[in-house]
């Protein structure tokens, strides 16, 4: 909302100067969002006379000027405008100012061997508007040698954010009348006379939609010249951001923009028959003022005739049905729509007009007379013609709301306690009536344009916004005794824990998108109800939620890789979208990891640089995993990946056989073709819900435990195994072989070759045993090798000589 | 024993250990001089033995001394040659670990929880895929309300069992709702979060974080709210100059609803928090919305509104993380650039604590 100071003082009668309204526009809760001087630009150019005028001698289409500036040394100007003639006044930028139009610096110069001292300006060259035909003609008694900035007088323009509870201040009034309670001046009363009419009025208008449009008002005034408005109005409208249109359009918005009260203008001998309020029929379209056509709901309000619809009501007026320069009578429209209706309309539409933004919103339901007779008023005054009679079809909802308020919630909820005196005064000038009947609680009735005002702690809202929001003094929240206790739940410290092991173990953090293209979402689906995909997604790439953190990893590896990264190490934690019970979404919390490019640079001591493979991605799971709480001494590893998954080199790691608390492994170069990526890539991905929770909270003791004094022995076993069998089940047997003695056992070589009999491996296992009270004797020792013999046997192994 | 000193003046001499070995063989070995001295004390007299053996003696340790040392020095100039031999060129670079790091989302919401535990606020979560319901209607926002058009929300085909319509939260404010209903009242919690809006420029990316505050108590007030958030800005920028500017404003889901705007001062060009809006060079950043719990959300949220009252706010993570660490381009957050992460990224060990401090210096 823009208007200038000129148009403020108009309606508040006041002394402050921008700054001081500009601030308490702001502390209003009118956000100023800008003040803007034009003539702030112009004070470098000065009033000047032209006192001779001389063909330039290299030129034909220039003039040599000599120019008064009042100070008695005229200067030498030369100018390219026909209307530049001896005794012209206009105004002339001397050396130094700026051009407000094109940013230029002007300065001595040489035109065409001619020194130019300044330039006398157009008014398009100085910012005020088109003209460009020639420079500025100024009366001849203006002032020679003042700043123009002066002679033209300062009017500056606020802009101001109106927040969508304050249909009020979408008009200058209305916002005077804060000024004016907020104690920057008085309010002056409206200026209008109830203009009454000599004739009946010749169309018949009605509603037939009163949900919609409850009162329809109307008049005809006949007999009117519909030229352009006159310069006070045309500069408001200028103020506002409005283009000047005709004397009628301007009228009409120059009463919505001043008091916040659209209405519309028919030009009458564009309608046919009776003038009414319905709703849109099956099929009905309406061409609007922006020359786009609008297909209509039959739910839709619209303003039609005999002929048709002309009208989106309240939101847009018809392309046919509006006033030109060869209108002579109009038909007003002042109606009261339902705020809802026009909201639902213009969202379905995706129309947004002026006239949406104050009707939906809700305008006065009691100003329909009111702007009737100003938009009469200023008509009669600028375009002439008889008004006929005022037709008033419906019934605008008048009804005041009340509530009952208790001053001291200023106090107990607005943080500051206001003098009953000044609530009451803040309260009046905002036109609030207030009743002291009852014993404590005041009885406040609402203004009928503040229909965003619901209840007491409105009521509140308006008293401490008045009286000032910065004046509340800070209250410190009650605080529990003693140390702040903590408050991170299981998962959040889960969260936190894993994302710095990450980090520590050389992984960088991305976050990445929560949507993805579907064909990517697609790829990484995982059944369960299907994906979850926008309607009115911002674009393809950004369609569908991720079924896994993995595909927006792989793009940004892929991205690093573009950009020349060698190395790229990349985890994320967050959330994959997957269906839930009842319609609703089941966001399952991740971790994934993506390793792409070299695991080890080329070295001087290493050799050939080193790709990742999947026991780089098994590393960072297991490690992970451990971080996060998971058993992992007690996981198995199995197969079933997934699809994007190498089928060779790609694992789950299982707590039992069912639950799946990670897949690691390399991706599928399928899978890799699909994000453009070559060479192997390495991936993790941990279903951080799949961990079991610890068993309640737990204790700080942990289990007692004294080093044992005995020294532990090792022992080496190499089996003979059939090479289908994963060294995993054999380490797990041979632990299990003897668990009172066994406390660790590593499998450190896998061998086949010379030596072992085809389809074979030789595994060997490094087993370290701790004896508890005695030291081993030959024969506990060969008891226990025998465990861990039989052990391997049962898998088909056979100890090698 | 005129051959002691020949002796050790081949010792001195000797230029290997076989050398200084062949030397104490000649004199300590069996058939060594030193030995065939030794062997005949047996045939002297008493007398003789008195005046004699100390002297053979003498001579026995002075040539075992001189063969030790001898031997010794020789020993280490080997050892010095041998490790001469294997000198390393330290120049050459060692192996280098990848250096990991934390989003700086992450870091920011680490120190938002930190600071908010001190004042007893607990951290509640809530889907990101919501229902019209809990993101708007439950808010305050009926059917009708601009916010719920469709340039701002993104929405699924989607309706759940109760024909409610699924969309992209488009704030954290949901939590609220969800917190009330499942914990009752009184309570403190913070939300941080994803949050979605069908925007996209080069300060609004079409997702991004938030974080929500909420308290629901007996008695409080305006006054509160502002000293929470003077509070929390003052640890979250570790300055005491914080000034805060409240304005009026909007939201459906609190009334009154306050705007709050930070001061900031323009330090070569850039915004740095602290110091008045007003003074010389400064100006006012908003940077938070917040407001009394409206009484219908409270209702919504399954409390009495006669009984309870309490504040909310919202602010953006991402922005926050912007002005303390100083980047300037959103769409980089969300872009994974290892470079960019390496550089505005946090160590692993930069847990923000009170003792140490929520933030991280450069």
């Amino acid at each position: 909302m823009k208007f200038s100071l000129s148009w403020l003082k108009s309606v508040l009668d006041t002394k402050a100067d921008a700054r001081t309204i500009a601030e308490k526009l702001t502390s209003l809760g009118l956000e100023i969002e800008g003040v803007e001087d034009a003539s702030a630009a112009l004070k470098q150019f000065r009033v000047a006379r032209v006192l001779t005028a001389e063909k330039h001698p290299q030129a034909d289409k220039l003039q040599v000027l000599s120019v008064d500036l009042g100070d008695g040394t005229p200067l030498q100007v030369v100018c390219g405008a026909p209307n530049a003639r001896a005794g012209l006044v206009g105004v002339l930028g001397v050396p130094g100012a700026v051009v407000p139009a094109n940013g230029m610096t002007l300065k001595v110069a040489a035109v065409r061997g001619v020194e130019s001292n300044g330039m006398m300006c157009s008014t398009r060259e100085l910012g005020l508007g088109e003209e460009h035909d020639g420079i500025i003609e100024l009366p001849a008694d203006a002032p020679v040698g003042t700043s123009f900035a002066d002679y033209l007088g300062s009017d500056p323009v606020f802009d101001v954010a109106i927040t969508p509870n304050r249909p009020d201040c979408m008009g200058v009034h209305g916002i005077a009348r804060d000024l004016a309670a907020a104690g920057l001046g008085v309010l002056k009363p409206i200026d209008v006379t109830s203009v009454a009419g000599t004739f009946p009025c010749p169309v018949e208008v009605r509603t037939d939609d009163p949900e919609g449009c409850p009162a329809f008002y109307g008049r005809v005034i006949q007999g009117v010249t519909n030229g352009p408005s006159p310069q006070w109005l045309q500069d408001r409208l200028k103020s506002a951001g409005q283009r000047p249109i005709s004397a009628l359009v301007d009228i009409t918005n120059y009463v919505m923009l001043g008091y916040g009260r659209p209405a519309h203008a028919y030009d009458l001998a564009k309608l046919t028959g009776t003038v009414v309020a319905r709703r849109a029929r099956d099929g009905e379209a309406c061409l609007a003022l922006n020359g786009r056509e609008y297909a209509l709901e039959p739910w839709m309000t619209v303003i039609a005739d005999d002929s048709g619809v002309h009208d989106i009501a309240g939101i847009m007026g018809g392309e046919h049905s509006g006033c030109s320069e060869t209108t002579t009578d109009v038909l007003l429209e002042v109606a009261y729509f339902t705020p809802a209706n026009i909201a639902r309309t213009g969202q379905a539409l995706a129309l947004t007009s002026d006239a949406r933004g104050r009707f939906e919103r809700g305008v006065d339901p009691a100003f329909l007379d009111t702007g009737l007779d100003l938009l009469t008023g200023l008509i009669l005054e600028i375009c002439g013609g008889a008004p006929s009679e005022v037709i008033r079809a419906g019934q605008p909802p008048l009804a005041r709301k009340s509530f009952a308020y208790d001053p001291a919630l200023a106090g107990n909820l607005g943080g500051i306690d206001v003098a009953n005196g000044e609530q009451k005064r803040i309260l009046a000038a905002l036109g609030f009536d207030v009743a002291e009947d009852l014993a404590k609680n005041w009885d406040v009735t609402v203004p009928t344009w503040r229909p965003d005002v619901d209840g007491a702690p409105d009521i509140v809202e308006e008293v401490i916004r008045v009286h000032g929001l910065d004046a509340v003094p800070s209250t410190p929240l009650p605080r529990a005794d003693g140390v702040a206790k903590p408050t991170a739940t299981a998962a959040q410290l889960q969260e936190r824990r894993i994302r710095r092991a990450a980090a520590a173990r050389g992984l960088n953090e991305a976050v990445t998108w929560s949507f993805l293209p579907t064909a990517e979402a697609e790829h990484f689906a995982c059944g369960n109800g299907g994906l979850w995909t926008l309607a009115n997604p911002i674009s393809e790439d950004l369609k569908t939620m991720r079924p896994s953190l993995l595909p927006g990893l792989l793009s940004a590896a892929r991205r690093n890789l573009d950009r020349g990264a060698t190395s790229v190490r990349l985890f994320e934690i967050g959330r994959r979208y997957l269906r839930g019970e009842g319609g609703a979404s089941d966001e399952q919390p991740s971790l994934a990891v993506v390793l792409a490019g070299e695991a080890a640079p080329r070295g001087w001591a290493t050799g050939k640089a080193k790709p990742f493979d999947a026991f780089d991605a098994k590393a960072e799971a297991l490690a992970l995993l451990a971080e996060a709480g998971a058993p992992v001494e007690n996981l198995q590893v199995m197969g079933e990946a997934g699809s994007q998954f190498h089928p060779g080199q790609s694992a789950t790691l299982r707590l039992g056989p069912k639950t799946v608390l990670a897949r690691f492994g390399l991706l599928h170069p399928t899978t890799a073709k699909a994000f453009d990526l070559t060479g192997p890539v390495a991936v993790v991905e941990l279903f951080l819900g799949a961990i079991p929770a610890r068993k309640g909270p737990g204790s700080f003791a942990r289990p007692h435990f004294a080093p044992p004094a005995l020294q532990a022995v090792t022992r080496d076993f190499a089996f003979l195994v059939p090479d289908a069998l994963p060294a995993g089940d054999l380490l797990r047997a041979v632990r299990g072989a003897d668990k009172a003695n066994v406390v660790a056992a590593r499998v450190f070589d896998d061998f086949r070759g010379t030596g072992v009999p085809e389809g074979q491996k030789s595994l060997a296992i490094e087993v370290t045993l701790q004896p508890a009270d005695k030291s081993y004797d030959e024969a506990a020792l060969k008891a226990i090798t025998d465990k861990i013999v039989a052990a391997g046997a049962k898998l088909g192994g056979v100890l090698r000589g | 024993m005129e051959q002691l000193e020949p002796t050790l003046a081949a010792i001195a001499g000797a230029d290997t250990i076989e050398a200084v070995e062949a030397l104490r063989v000649a004199a300590l070995g069996k058939q060594g001089w030193v030995s065939a001295l030794l062997k005949s004390l047996g045939g002297m007299s008493p007398e003789e033995r008195t005046s004699t053996g100390p002297r053979i003696h003498a001579a026995r340790e002075t040539v075992t001394a001189a063969l030790g040392e001898r031997r010794a020095a020789l020993e280490s100039a080997a050892l010095e040659a041998k490790l001469a031999a294997e000198t390393a060129d330290l120049s050459l670079p060692a192996t280098v670990l990848p250096r990991g790091s934390v989003h700086p989302v992450s870091q920011v919401m680490d120190e938002l929880a930190e600071i908010f535990a001190d004042m007893g606020f607990a951290v509640a979560t809530g889907p990101e895929i919501e229902d019209d319901w809990h993101n708007f209607t439950a808010l305050n926002m009926p059917e009708t309300h601009p916010a719920r058009a469709m340039h701002d929300t993104f929405y699924f085909p989607d309706k759940d069992a109760e024909g409610r319509a699924m969309l992209l939260r488009t704030h954290t404010s949901p939590v609220q709702i969800r917190s009330m209903l499942s914990q009752g009242a009184p309570l403190r919690v913070i939300a941080p979060g994803r949050v979605y809006r069908s925007d996209s420029d080069a300060t609004h990316t079409p997702m991004f974080h938030q974080i929500e505050g909420l308290v629901i108590d007996k008695g409080i007030h305006l006054g509160h709210l502002k000293w929470t958030l003077e509070t929390f800005l003052k640890a979250f920028f570790e300055r005491e100059d914080i000034v805060l500017r409240l304005r009026p404003s909007y939201f459906p889901f609190t009334e009154p609803s306050v705007e709050v705007d930070v001061g900031y001062t323009l330090i070569n060009g850039k915004r740095v928090v602290g110091g008045s809006g007003d003074a010389a060079n400064g100006g006012w950043m908003e940077v938070l919305g917040s407001g009394m719990v409206n009484r219908k959300v409270i209702e919504f949220g399954g409390l009495d509104p006669n009984e309870w009252q309490g504040f909310a706010f919202g602010t953006g993570v991402d922005r926050l993380a912007m002005l303390k660490y100083g980047m300037d381009d959103l769409r980089a957050f969300f872009d994974g650039d290892v470079r960019w992460l390496a550089h505005y990224g946090f160590g692993a060990l930069d847990v923000p604590t009170l003792s140490g401090g929520v933030g991280v210096r450069a």
